[in-house]
């Protein structure tokens, strides 16, 4: 048994590529659900349109990726507004339905054989979509420390990403402490109260269904560059709960939430996993199979979760003040 | 119609008073200068009609109480003034212009500012943030803007000014950085009411402010509903408590099984055979559906007050 290792790759895990792509997807949730209320249970088609339109814009159609990133974060305006017009006027619980229907759709549309020209069918679409990106790396070569280990090029996507995570961080946090922050969390609380006071609530959710879905099609956008390759069936409902539970985790209406929740909630499965498979190579655990290891650290994380929600209900950055206020 | 109230009452509630002493009373009267003019306004839910009016005007700048029976229809009616709610039928004015139909949310832009009978304290927000809330015009509100502090936060702080005179005046003043969930129902109460007037509206329409406010802040609470009218705005109030409707109403305007039975100046309405009938009906539970009918029939105005 490796200690050492098994702690390098859980940091490795917990500050890499996936881990930003799901702290961003989770930054815009933030926006949606944790300050404005809105039950978006589709957060993974936002984060899929960001990382197919990438790919096509780059290699179906052969254009700049510099041309492709506004085009992403475009169509995600677009499907925000497909999503939002007609559910945003009724009950909170709409939007919800139709948001995780919306995400399955649009993954069974782009893998589908039709558009297999466009899309790449189930193969999805692979090839040099972040070159343009790479192409800029000043990294002379890998990344290696004891604890911290990435290829040249993830490093660089790395840099980028948390990069990119403190500005749209920033930005959020000028956001949610204006007056326009103070109207949408008057919104989850309330919203007839709000629109008693004057306040056109449809646009203030829209605007920030808009706004969460253009960070998490960011999250795609990373996606498909730094992994070369947009595949229809990672883009399953499981993304979008993933990102409810690191959300969670790390505390909702908190700008420090998502960033702490993605690195924890990766560090545990990458750790739980790590620790696993050591033990059952050192012989410790001989009634596990190391085939069995995946679906175990889920059990195994969504164990201490469940406590966490028990003992600390707020998640980590969370006021237990607030969520005492709740049934009154 | 002497009130006992004269005493204290400022210019502009000798001016509505004065304004209201030569306009009949009987249900659907027209008054000399009308903030809102309803027609036929109907609302059912299935077989119950809730809100049947044919006729009512509320005069400007004076205090109206609406009052009648549980279950009469007062805050459906509010509802469906305010753009909440939808009825089947019916027009209305406010200022002059056609709101029928209007989004509820464009209402309160245009002076037409509505509490809640349950309340709606924002729990997760402070007492100051609920406040801040209710002030028009804002720039930091709009999406752009809230970028850059510094277009709104000179804005921003005349407002917090604002609201915290406010607070005082309502004794909220010490709670203003604590959670509005924190507060008690009647600091609710208050809170919402002093939220509505941060939009500095010209109607306020208030459903049951006093419901569960302590007797003590009652009567300081009467004073500041007649310094808003002396302020300018006009107020429309539901409430039960007949006390308070005489001790501070100009005006008013019964409600029973949806119709307006009577209208008139407090005195007079608290004597009217219709009122005392729709409310003892609902006193008396074995008379409840006797007096019930022979209301609908009473109610027809020549058979009173011609
Ligand atoms: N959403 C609704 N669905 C069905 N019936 C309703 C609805 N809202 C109100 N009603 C009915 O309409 C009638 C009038 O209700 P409303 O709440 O307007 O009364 P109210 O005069 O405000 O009474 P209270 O003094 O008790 O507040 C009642 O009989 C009520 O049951
Ligand atoms: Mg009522």
């Amino acid at each position: 048994m490796d200690i050492g290792f098994v702690l390098a790759q859980s940091i490795t895990q917990a500050l890499g590529v996936t881990a930003i792509i799901y702290c961003l997807a989770a930054i815009g949730l933030n926006i949606q659900f944790g300050y404005t209320g809105l039950l978006n249970f589709g957060q993974v088609a936002f984060v899929t349109v960001g990382a197919y339109s990438i790919g096509v814009v780059v290699v179906t159609m052969g254009l700049s990726l510099w041309l492709a990133i506004p085009v992403a974060l475009l169509a995600s305006v677009v499907l925000a507004l497909i999503l939002g017009i007609p559910t945003l006027r009724l009950r909170a619980d709409y939007l919800a339905i139709v948001t995780i229907a919306a995400s399955e759709l649009l993954r069974l549309v782009v893998r589908s054989i039709a558009l297999r020209d466009i899309f790449g069918g189930v193969n999805g679409i692979n090839g040099k979509i972040g070159a343009q990106f790479h192409a800029l790396n000043p990294l002379p070569e890998d990344f290696v420390t004891p604890y911290l280990t990435f290829s040249r090029q993830d490093a660089w996507v790395v840099f980028v990403g948390w990069v990119l995570i403190a500005i749209v961080s920033f930005g959020v946090w000028l956001l949610v402490r204006s007056p326009w922050g103070r109207v949408v969390r008057g919104i989850r609380e309330d919203e007839y109260a709000v629109v008693s006071l004057g306040k056109n609530v449809f646009v203030y959710k829209m605007q920030a269904l808009i706004l969460g879905g253009m960070v998490g099609a960011l999250g795609g956008i990373i996606w498909a560059i730094a992994k070369q390759s947009v595949q229809p069936d990672t883009f399953v409902p499981d993304v979008t709960f993933f990102t409810y539970t690191i959300l969670l985790l790390g505390g909702a209406a908190r700008i420090f939430g998502p960033i702490v929740g993605a690195i924890l909630f990766w560090f545990l499965l990458a750790g739980v996993g790590e620790f696993l498979s050591q033990a059952i190579q050192a012989g410790w655990i001989d009634f596990l199979k190391p085939t069995d290891v995946g679906p175990i650290r889920f059990i195994l994380v969504g164990m201490g979760l469940m406590s966490l929600m028990i003992f600390r209900p707020q998640g980590i950055f969370g006021d237990k003040r607030e969520l005492a206020l709740d049934g009154r | 119609m002497a009130v006992d109230t004269h005493s204290t009452l400022g210019p502009r509630g000798q001016a509505s008073q004065a304004a209201l002493s030569n306009v009949p009373n009987v249900p659907g009267s027209a008054k000399p200068d009308p903030i809102l003019d309803v027609h036929s306004v109907k609302r059912s839910f299935g077989g119950l009609t809730a809100v049947d009016v044919e006729q009512v005007q509320v005069q400007r700048g004076a205090i109206t109480a609406l009052i009648g029976p549980n279950g009469a229809g007062k805050t459906t009616f509010f509802n469906l003034l305010t753009g909440f709610d939808a009825p089947d039928t019916g027009e209305w004015t406010f200022n002059g212009q056609q709101v029928a139909g209007t989004a509820p949310y464009k209402l309160a832009r245009r002076g037409m500012v509505r509490t809640f009978q349950l309340t709606k304290a924002l729990s997760r927000l402070t007492v100051m943030d609920n406040m801040l809330l209710g002030a028009k015009g804002q720039t930091g509100e709009h999406i752009y803007a809230a970028f850059f502090p510094f277009l709104w936060s000179k804005q921003e702080r005349a407002n917090r000014e604002r609201a915290m005179e406010l607070l005082s005046r309502f004794n909220l003043a010490e709670k203003s950085v604590d959670f509005a969930g924190s507060l008690s129902g009647g600091q609710r109460k208050l809170l919402e009411m002093a939220r509505a007037l941060m939009s500095d509206p010209e109607l306020i329409m208030l459903d049951e402010p006093m419901a569960g406010v302590n007797p003590a802040l009652t009567q300081s609470l009467l004073h500041h509903i007649k310094d808003i009218r002396e302020e300018g705005t006009t107020v429309l109030f539901v409430e039960h408590d007949m006390d308070m409707v005489h001790d501070i109403g100009d005006w008013v305007i019964v409600m029973a099984m949806g119709q307006i039975i009577a209208e008139g100046p407090p005195g007079a309405v608290m004597k009217d055979q219709n009122v005392i009938d729709a409310y003892l009906g609902t006193h008396h539970d074995k008379e409840l559906t006797d007096s019930g009918k022979s209301l609908t029939v009473d109610s027809d105005p020549e058979g009173t007050h011609s």
